[in-house]
């Protein structure tokens, strides 16, 4: 449901049914509510039948990647003896995106459950979460709720009374956005700095501790035990626009509109409804000037585009953007585009592991441009040094946070070029002082 | 020598008492059966450092190095990566805010504003001179639906506006 507002009859309830119940949070609370069916059905499974349901689902990565699920799962070695590690991204820290968040807070034993089904389904025993450092009540909720688990039996070395051994540890981050990608977050569980792997070898191959590994959103394994309970044909139908979109997606939607929150669509719902009838559209007397569709990362989006968009990952691409995390940021027509782009990449050059330099000075140069143009400084040759810039940032590092600063300020350059002319040619006042 | 260097010396001649003995090495050696290695502890040990003193100093470091089978080195170039522990003494509330676009569209600076002028910190990154409060701004705190996050110690706060600055203040003394 759009959390915190009720729900609203153009959402589709799964994942966010019991948000603000929090008599869902307790093991029995959950259980009252059909919870760990899922987890004991998975149990009475071989592991490959698990692993065909979610290829049959279609259900896809809600972290970023939209990866196939069911396919990354069987990636995983078989027979090969060695420890196999289940991790879970709980680092949430793209600008826009807050769901996670939400998930874990309510719907603890959703997220464990779904870990545990996981971990049981790719041949592991433990389930390292790893929450990020400021998630401070989201940590306390998941540890009482783990704590419950072990006490129920539902988690241990006989989970479930099944024989299987399943371990949960939860991790807790220390403020770094660059530990969520997937193999920074991993060095960071062995307790090194954050800094991104070169693939291959790919963490199916060698991840933790250099064992096979498999690491999934909080999102996409708190959706695996509906669709062990519900059945993969049901998430599969869940489709409002292209096939390779299934199930119920969590859009956090978020800046200049009148209700923001998480709501909860069926991928392919235009975006139109999403915007103007969830979330009652944009303030008093304003209009919608542009839309981030995907968390900070993705290109920027114009009012037209966005109005016309289909909100899954074929029709974000098909405007030129992508679904990324879902976070949605809105902005209507008071937005200064050229300084939210900078404040992005700001944020980027910010959060930089500094490995490879096309990123490190890449982030940090793009950053001051910007500022010398908001600050009145700036050039006609300012576009083609920016362009320049994003061109070498894409595509040539180890990660791709270096991509993610240059997203919206290609796309930004492009759609909005003329708010970018108005300070060069000094027709808008500056709105920097640089020193 | 400022004031503000005496201050950091005065704590560092301070004869230093572990943390790690007791129930407090027993809970973290409690753990090492949830990881295939001691330094996986690592992320673990230091928030139990700054959980008990406030800060990671020096002989801190050396200590999580000894407990763990590190050297003082690697741990320090772990420490440094990470934003959220702090390499210095803070007040006695650290304040954390987001500024990131997301809330910066929101109103972000008129919160951050607020802080400052209500804490008496005055600029962002420092310390109340009653060593009260720390404010420092963030990036996206994960909270961007409800503008402005902010966090006090652990204690996280959704949709502070600058009108609701005093009251929250006033609730750390
Ligand atoms: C810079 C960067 C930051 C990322 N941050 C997150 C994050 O906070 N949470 C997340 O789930 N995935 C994040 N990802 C994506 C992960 O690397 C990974 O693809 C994802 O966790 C896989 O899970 P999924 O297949 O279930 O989506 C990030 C990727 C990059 C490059
Ligand atoms: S692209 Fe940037 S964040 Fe990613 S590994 Fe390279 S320097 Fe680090
Ligand atoms: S941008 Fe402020 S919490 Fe995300």
């Amino acid at each position: 449901m759009g959390f915190p507002h009720p729900s609203h009859a153009g959402e589709t309830v799964v994942l966010s049914k019991y948000f603000g119940d929090a008599g869902a949070r307790t093991h029995a609370g959950w259980v009252e509510r059909g919870g760990y069916e899922g987890l004991r059905k998975a149990l009475g499974m071989a592991p490959e039948a698990i692993i065909e349901d979610m290829k049959a689902s279609g259900l896809r990565g809600r972290g970023g990647a939209g990866f196939p699920t069911g396919l990354k799962w069987s990636f995983m070695p078989k027979g090969d003896g060695k420890p196999h590690y289940l991790v879970c991204n709980a680092d949430e820290s793209e600008p826009g995106t807050f769901k996670d968040r939400e998930i874990m807070r309510w719907t603890p034993h959703a997220l464990i459950e779904g870990c545990a089904i996981g971990a049981y389904a790719i041949g592991a025993e433990r389930c390292y979460i790893y929450i990020r450092g400021e998630f401070t009540e989201p940590w306390t909720i998941m540890s009482e709720a783990v704590r419950e688990a072990y006490a129920a039996g539902t988690l241990g070395d006989n989970a479930m009374g099944s024989g299987k051994t399943i371990h949960i540890t939860l991790h807790r981050g220390a403020g770094a956005y660059i530990c969520g990608e997937e193999t920074a977050l991993m060095n960071s569980i062995e307790g090194r700095r954050g800094n991104p792997r070169i693939k291959p070898p790919f963490p199916a191959a060698a991840g933790l501790f250099g064992m096979p590994t498999t690491i999934n959103n909080v999102e996409t394994l708190a959706a695996v035990p509906h669709i062990l309970v519900r059945g993969a044909e049901w998430y599969k139908s869940l489709s409002r626009g292209n096939p390779k979109s299934t199930g119920t997606k969590l859009i956090s939607v978020c800046g200049h509109v009148q209700r923001p929150g998480n709501y909860e669509v069926t991928l392919g719902t235009p975006m139109k409804d999403l915007l103007y009838d969830m979330c009652g559209g944009m303030r008093p007397g304003r209009t919608l000037k542009a839309v981030i569709p995907g968390g900070s990362s993705v290109p920027i989006m114009t009012a037209e585009e966005a109005e016309s968009a289909l909100l899954d990952y074929e029709g974000l691409i098909e405007k030129g953007s992508m679904l990324g995390s879902a976070g949605m940021i809105v902005m209507d027509d008071s937005a200064d585009m050229v300084y939210q782009i900078m404040r992005l990449a700001r944020f980027y050059a910010h959060e930089s592991c500094a490995q490879c330099t096309q990123c490190r000075e890449g982030t940090a140069w793009t950053t001051r441009i910007l500022e010398r143009i908001l600050s009145g400084k700036g050039k006609e040759s300012d576009f083609d040094l920016l362009l320049d810039l994003a061109d070498n940032m894409t595509g040539t590092t180890i990660c791709v946070l270096s991509d993610s600063c240059a997203a919206p300020v290609v796309s930004g350059i492009r759609k909005f070029r003329g708010e970018f002319e108005a300070y060069i040619r000094r027709e808008r006042a500056p709105v920097l002082a640089l020193a | 020598m400022s004031a503000a260097q005496s201050a950091v010396h005065a704590v560092d001649a301070q004869p230093y008492e572990p943390v790690f003995t007791g129930d407090t090495l027993a809970e973290l050696e409690q753990r090492f059966a949830e990881y295939p290695t001691r330094q996986a502890l690592l992320l673990p040990a230091l928030w139990m450092v700054q959980e008990r003193r406030g800060w990671i100093s020096e002989p801190a470091i050396s200590e999580v190095a000894t407990v763990l089978g590190l050297t003082p080195a690697y741990v320090k170039g772990v420490v440094t990566f990470y934003t959220m522990y702090h390499t210095h003494p803070v007040g006695r509330h650290f304040i954390q805010v987001c500024t990131t676009s997301p809330c910066g569209l929101c109103g972000a600076e008129d919160t951050v504003k607020a802080l400052l002028e209500h804490t008496g910190c005055g600029e962002a990154g420092t310390t109340s001179p009653d060593g009260r409060f720390t404010v420092v701004e963030v990036e996206c705190l994960g909270a961007c639906g409800f503008a402005t996050p902010v966090m006090v110690g652990d204690d996280f706060i959704e949709s502070v506006t600058p009108d609701k600055v005093p009251d929250l203040l006033a609730r750390y003394p």
